[in-house]
């Protein structure tokens, strides 16, 4: 996150030295996309925030715990794709599920499709792909990250 | 100037009304309110953290990168570098999916082929390097790698079965706005 920062600010930097109106013109560009998605973002974020009010995360870690084989595949699979969870929430929380004894494989089915998958954030996508295209590259994702969450749980 | 206002309340009317429902439950201490506005105050402090300085990126990216150079190297003739270039360019960065749309938008304004902007999709979402280290610190190295080397194959069949479901539909992204 830091580093993130200050590579910006030394290429903002870098781009000021180089081209001051040019670096301007860049700027406003970013502005003016950013505002025009914000609406946008801000009501997908209010919809997580009703959903994890309505799903908190500990209820979340209890269902994960309870299921055991293909129940807690699929319960992992589903709560990982509608969850929109930052990974510095949903890493500690994987974390503390392996510590409880849940299996790798439900882990992983739940991280997996937390990453690849974002029903929430649908409305936001189409804005950018359209609903079919979102919708074609999401159940793709689902498919791909249950395939890859059962074979790590092959593996670990 | 009524119009840009009434713009601005079509626009930001629901983050308003939100507002006040969120302002009003902690005056009367609903606890449901005040729980939604807590875990909304944890998604926002994310996304202001982050999307400003990858749309001042974006911002710089698109004056500075001539359209030829994507096409070039990303482009539909640009053959399997392409998938190397979209790949690193996603690794390095960091935050949520919603904040790799209009980078992706851009990309294939500049003329960035459709698979690579759904290769670059793929690999945002599972092995950008800030979210792998926190992954290690949390699940172990060897979660991680096994993630990232199935996932990779995985992506990248994604973004080719949509480049050629698409191929011959019209498709474009767009840039909302």
């Amino acid at each position: 996150m830091i580093g993130f920062s200050l590579a910006t600010a030394a290429l903002l930097a870098m781009s000021l030295v180089a081209d001051r109106g040019k670096t301007l013109a860049g700027l406003k560009k970013g502005a003016k996309m950013f505002l025009n998605i914000l609406p946008a973002m801000l009501g997908v974020l209010i919809l997580v925030s009703v959903f994890l009010y309505v799903v908190p995360a500990n209820v979340m870690t209890a269902w994960l715990g309870e299921g055991t084989g293909w129940t807690g595949i699929v319960s992992a699979a589903v709560l990982g794709s509608i969850s929109l969870i930052p990974g510095f929430i949903a890493f500690p929380l994987g974390a503390i599920l392996v510590r409880s004894g849940v299996s790798y494989g439900v882990i992983a089915v739940f991280i997996t499709t937390l990453m690849m998958v974002g029903f929430l954030t649908l409305p936001l996508e189409a804005k950018y792909f359209g609903w079919r295209v979102s919708l074609l590259r999401n159940a793709l994702s689902f498919a791909g990250a249950l395939l890859v969450g059962l074979l790590m749980g092959i593996f670990l | 100037m009524k119009s840009r206002a009434n713009g601005f309340f079509r626009k930001f009317g629901f983050v308003l009304v939100f507002a006040v429902f969120i302002a009003a439950s902690w005056s009367t201490r609903f606890a449901a309110g005040m729980e939604i506005g807590r875990n909304f105050r944890v998604f926002f402090m994310e996304m202001i953290m982050i999307l400003p300085l990858m749309f001042i990126l974006i911002g710089l990216f698109d004056v500075w990168v001539p359209r030829e150079k994507i096409i070039r190297h990303l482009g539909a003739a640009a053959g399997h570098w392409g998938i190397l270039w979209v790949v690193l360019l996603a690794m390095l960065q960091a935050g949520p999916l919603y904040g790799a749309f209009p980078v992706a938008a851009l990309l294939w304004r500049k003329g960035c082929s459709v698979r690579n902007v759904f290769i670059y999709l793929g690999a945002f979402t599972t092995i950008k390097i800030p979210m792998l280290a926190f992954e290690v610190g949390f699940l172990g190295w060897k979660f991680s790698l096994l993630r990232g080397l199935f996932s990779f194959p995985v992506f990248i069949a994604i973004g080719f079965l949509l480049a050629f479901h698409l191929k011959n539909r019209q498709f474009e992204v767009k840039e909302p706005g």
